[in-house]
C-alpha cells in the first residue's frame, strides 16, 4: 500500500483512484462507453482526431458521436473531396487600407497553426482552398468601423471550400463580421488569431437561401490578455453546422462564444462549441440562444468544454436556451463539462429548452396585447440578450429586421 | 357608470369523457364601484366563470350571454376584451420567458389605452405602485412571473390591476397561498384601486379570510354551476360559521370534483 492509501485506510476514508482529498487530481474517465444507438463516446473531448488530410476522416454515416444529429446524408457533395466549382461563391473584403494581406497558400503560415480539422468538412475546405484570405489588424489599431468580409454563394448546389485567416495584433481592437448570402454547398474554415491584450470581435453571419449547405469550422487561438468574442448568428440556410473552437497561448485571456439561432420549418441548424482551457487562468462563456417553429424545424448544440489539468484558476460557465414557439419542432442540447483539476474558479453549465404555449399566449392576450405582438414580444426579447452583445448598431438593426421577418414568415 | 352583466350562462369543457357542463345558468349584475363576492367549494365553478369572462379557449360558453355596457363580450377576442376593460387576475399566473415586467407593463398599458405612456410619469407610476405592494425593484428587470414565488406572482396581479385601471376586476381566488402579511398587501391594492369609484369587482374565493380586508356589497353563493344562495356581507359571516356543507348536501353532484 501507499503511503496515502495506507492513511486513508487509517482514517476510515473511502479511496477513490485519482481522486485525493483536495480534489485537485481529479482525472477523466479512460474507459470509452457506448450510447444505447451504438455510437461511440471517446474518453476526453482531447482526443477527438485532428488532421490536415481528408483520408484520415472516412465519410461519416451518422452513428458517429460528432454526426449523431446531423443528416450526413444530406452533405455527402460537401463531405467529397472536390475542388470549387467555377463562381461558387463570391467574396468582398470592406477593410482600411492595409488590413488584406496577400492570400496565404496551403501549408504557409500562419495558416493552419491554429486549425487543424477536427472533421472531414473542415479536412475538405483545408486542401481544396489554395488561397485564404488573409487579414490582419495591425497592432494597436483601433479601427471605428467593422472589417466585412461578405461570402456570396451563386447557386445552389454549387461547391465552394474557403479558408479565412484573421489576425489581431497586439493591443489591437476590432469588430471582423463575415456575412454568408445566396445559395451554395459551402465548406468554411475561419482561422482566428487574438494577439497579446488584442480585443476581436468575430461576428458569422448566416442569411442564406433556403437551400444552402453550410458547414464551417472557426478556430481562434488567444493570446494573454487577449479578448475574444465569437458570435454566430444563423437565421438562413438548409442546413448550417457551425463549430466554434477556442484555446489559449496566455494567461489571464477571455473567450465568449456566442450564438443566436432561429430555425423555420425544414431547417437544421447545428453549432457546436468547443473551449479548450489549455493554460491557467483563463475565463471562458459561451451563451447559445435559439427559437424553433415549423414542422421539421430542428437545432442541435452541443457546448463542450474542457478544463485541462494544468488550467488551474479557470472560470468558465455555458449555457443554451431554446425556445420552441411550434408543434413540430426538435431542439437538441448537450453540454459537455470535463474537469481535470480541481483548483478552479468556477465551471458551470445549463441547459432549458422551453415553450411558447397556449398559456403565455393568454396572459400576454388577457392584458390587451394582440397575438401577434405578443408572439414577437417574446421572441425578440428571448433573442434581444444575444443582439446586445453585438455592439455594432448597423448589424443589431439589420439582424432585428431579419428576426421580425423570420416571425411574420411564421405567422403566413 | 358601467354595467357587467353575465344571462344563464351555461359552459363546458372538453373531457376525454367527452362535453362536460360545468356553468349551468348564472346569472349576475355587476355595476361600477360595487363589490361582489363569489363563494363556493372547490369545483363549483368559480373559477370557471372568471376564466370565461376573460376569454380562456378552454371553456365554451354553450348558451347565455355576457355583456359590458350593452356590447357582446362573447364576441371579443380576449385581448379585445381587456382592452374593453376586463381585468383577470389569475389563480395561477403564469411564467413568460424572454419578457422583462418592465416591458411587459409598458407594452400591455400602451394596446389598453391605445397610446404610449407618457414615459416620465409613467416610470415614476410604475415605481410608485411596486413600492406599495412592496415589490422589490429588481422585479422590473426580471421576466414576467420567471422564478417569483406564489406571492410575489399575486402582488404582481394586483400591480396590473392598479397600473392598468380596468372597469371590471374579476380576482380568481387572489388569496389563496398567501400568508396574513401579503394578504393584507394585497387587499389593500384592490382596496385602492376600488376607493377611485371607477371600478367594480368580482372577488372569487373559497375562504372567507380575505372578506375581513375587502369588504363586499353582495354576496354570492355557487354550488355545482349555479347561485344557490345570493345576500349582503352577513352571509359571509354565515359561511364563516357554517361552511359549505348544508348547501353540498342538498346539490346532489356537487360533491363530485370538477375541474375549474
Amino acid at each position: 500500500m501507499t503511503a496515502e492509501a495506507t492513511e486513508k485506510a487509517r482514517i476510515g476514508a473511502p479511496s477513490i483512484a485519482g481522486f485525493t482529498e483536495e480534489g485537485e487530481q481529479l482525472v477523466s474517465s479512460k474507459v470509452d462507453h457506448k450510447h444505447n444507438d451504438g455510437t461511440t463516446v471517446m474518453a476526453s473531448r482531447a482526443e477527438r482526431l485532428t488532421s490536415q488530410n481528408v483520408a484520415d476522416f472516412k465519410l461519416p454515416d451518422g452513428r458517429e458521436e460528432e454526426w449523431r444529429f446531423t443528416p450526413v446524408r444530406e452533405l455527402v457533395p460537401l463531405l467529397t473531396d472536390g475542388a470549387n466549382d467555377d463562381d461558387a461563391l463570391r467574396t468582398v473584403v470592406e477593410a482600411p487600407e492595409g488590413f488584406q494581406a496577400a492570400p496565404l497558400a496551403i501549408g504557409q503560415a500562419p495558416r493552419a497553426t491554429t486549425l487543424v480539422p477536427a472533421d472531414r468538412a473542415a479536412a475538405v475546405a483545408s486542401a481544396n482552398a489554395p488561397e485564404a484570405l488573409h487579414v490582419v489588424v495591425p497592432a494597436g489599431a483601433q479601427p471605428e468601423e467593422p472589417v466585412r468580409v461578405v461570402l456570396s454563394g451563386q447557386g445552389a448546389g454549387k461547391r465552394s471550400n474557403s479558408h479565412i485567416v484573421l489576425e489581431a495584433g497586439a493591443g489591437s481592437k476590432s469588430v471582423v463580421i463575415i456575412e454568408h448570402e445566396g445559395s451554395a454547398n459551402h465548406n468554411g474554415n475561419v482561422e482566428i488569431f487574438v494577439g497579446e491584450a488584442a480585443e476581436l470581435t468575430v461576428v458569422s453571419v448566416q442569411l442564406w437561401e433556403d437551400d444552402a449547405i453550410h458547414l464551417a469550422q472557426h478556430d481562434a487561438l488567444v493570446a494573454k490578455e487577449g479578448v475574444y468574442k465569437h458570435i454566430a448568428v444563423t437565421l438562413g440556410g438548409k442546413i448550417v453546422r457551425l463549430n466554434s473552437n477556442v484555446r489559449f497561448s496566455g494567461e489571464q485571456a477571455e473567450a465568449e462564444l456566442l450564438g443566436l439561432y432561429f430555425a423555420d420549418a425544414g431547417q437544421h441548424l447545428e453549432h457546436r462549441s468547443f473551449v479548450d482551457h489549455n493554460v491557467p487562468n483563463c475565463t471562458s462563456n459561451v451563451l447559445y440562444k435559439g427559437a424553433l417553429q415549423g414542422a421539421g424545424a430542428h437545432t442541435v448544440w452541443v457546448g463542450d468544454c474542457l478544463i485541462q489539468k494544468q488550467a488551474v484558476g479557470t472560470d468558465s460557465y455555458e449555457k443554451n436556451q431554446n425556445l420552441v414557439l411550434t408543434d413540430g419542432c426538435r431542439a437538441d442540447s448537450v453540454p459537455n463539462l470535463e474537469i481535470e483539476t480541481g483548483l478552479i474558479a468556477g465551471a458551470g453549465h445549463a441547459s432549458s429548452t422551453g415553450r411558447f404555449d397556449d398559456e403565455h399566449l393568454f396572459y400576454l392576450m388577457a392584458r390587451g396585447i394582440p397575438e401577434d405582438v405578443a408572439r414577437r414580444l417574446v421572441v425578440r426579447g428571448f433573442l434581444n440578450e444575444i443582439v446586445q452583445k453585438i455592439k455594432v448598431p448597423a448589424l443589431e438593426e439589420r439582424l432585428t429586421e431579419a428576426i421580425e421577418s423570420e416571425l411574420t414568415a411564421g405567422e403566413n | 357608470m358601467s354595467t357587467l352583466e353575465i344571462k344563464d350562462l351555461h359552459v363546458s369543457i372538453e373531457t376525454e369523457q367527452g362535453e362536460k357542463e360545468i356553468l349551468k345558468g348564472v346569472s349576475l349584475v355587476i355595476k361600477t364601484g360595487e363589490t361582489h363576492a363569489i363563494m363556493g367549494p372547490n369545483g363549483s365553478g368559480k373559477s370557471t366563470l372568471a376564466s370565461t369572462i376573460a376569454g380562456h379557449p378552454r371553456y365554451t360558453v354553450t348558451s347565455g350571454s355576457i355583456t359590458l355596457d350593452g356590447e357582446d363580450v362573447l364576441e371579443m377576442s380576449v385581448d379585445e376584451r381587456a382592452r374593453a376593460g376586463l381585468f383577470l387576475a389569475m389563480q395561477y399566473p403564469v411564467e413568460v420567458p424572454g419578457v422583462t415586467m418592465t416591458n411587459f407593463l409598458r407594452t400591455a398599458k400602451t394596446a389598453i389605452d391605445g397610446e404610449a405612456p407618457a414615459l416620465r410619469t409613467w416610470t415614476k407610476d410604475v415605481k410608485a405602485a411596486m413600492d406599495q405592494l412592496r415589490i422589490d425593484a429588481d422585479f422590473a428587470q426580471r421576466n414576467v412571473n420567471e422564478g417569483f414565488s406564489g406571492g410575489e406572482k399575486k402582488r404582481v396581479e394586483i400591480l396590473q390591476l392598479e397600473l392598468f385601471k380596468p372597469k371590471f376586476a374579476v380576482l380568481d381566488e387572489t388569496d389563496s397561498g398567501l400568508d396574513v402579511d401579503a394578504l393584507k398587501v394585497v387587499s389593500e391594492g384592490v382596496n385602492r384601486a376600488h376607493a377611485t369609484g371607477n371600478m367594480g369587482t368580482l372577488l372569487i374565493t373559497h375562504y372567507t379570510r380575505i372578506l375581513r380586508y375587502i369588504k363586499p356589497e353582495f354576496v354570492h353563493v355557487f354550488v355545482d354551476g349555479k347561485v344557490v344562495e345570493q345576500g349582503g356581507p352577513e352571509l359571509a359571516d354565515r359561511l364563516e360559521d357554517e361552511g359549505y356543507d348544508r348547501y353540498v348536501a342538498g346539490a346532489g353532484s356537487a360533491a363530485e370534483p370538477a375541474a375549474v
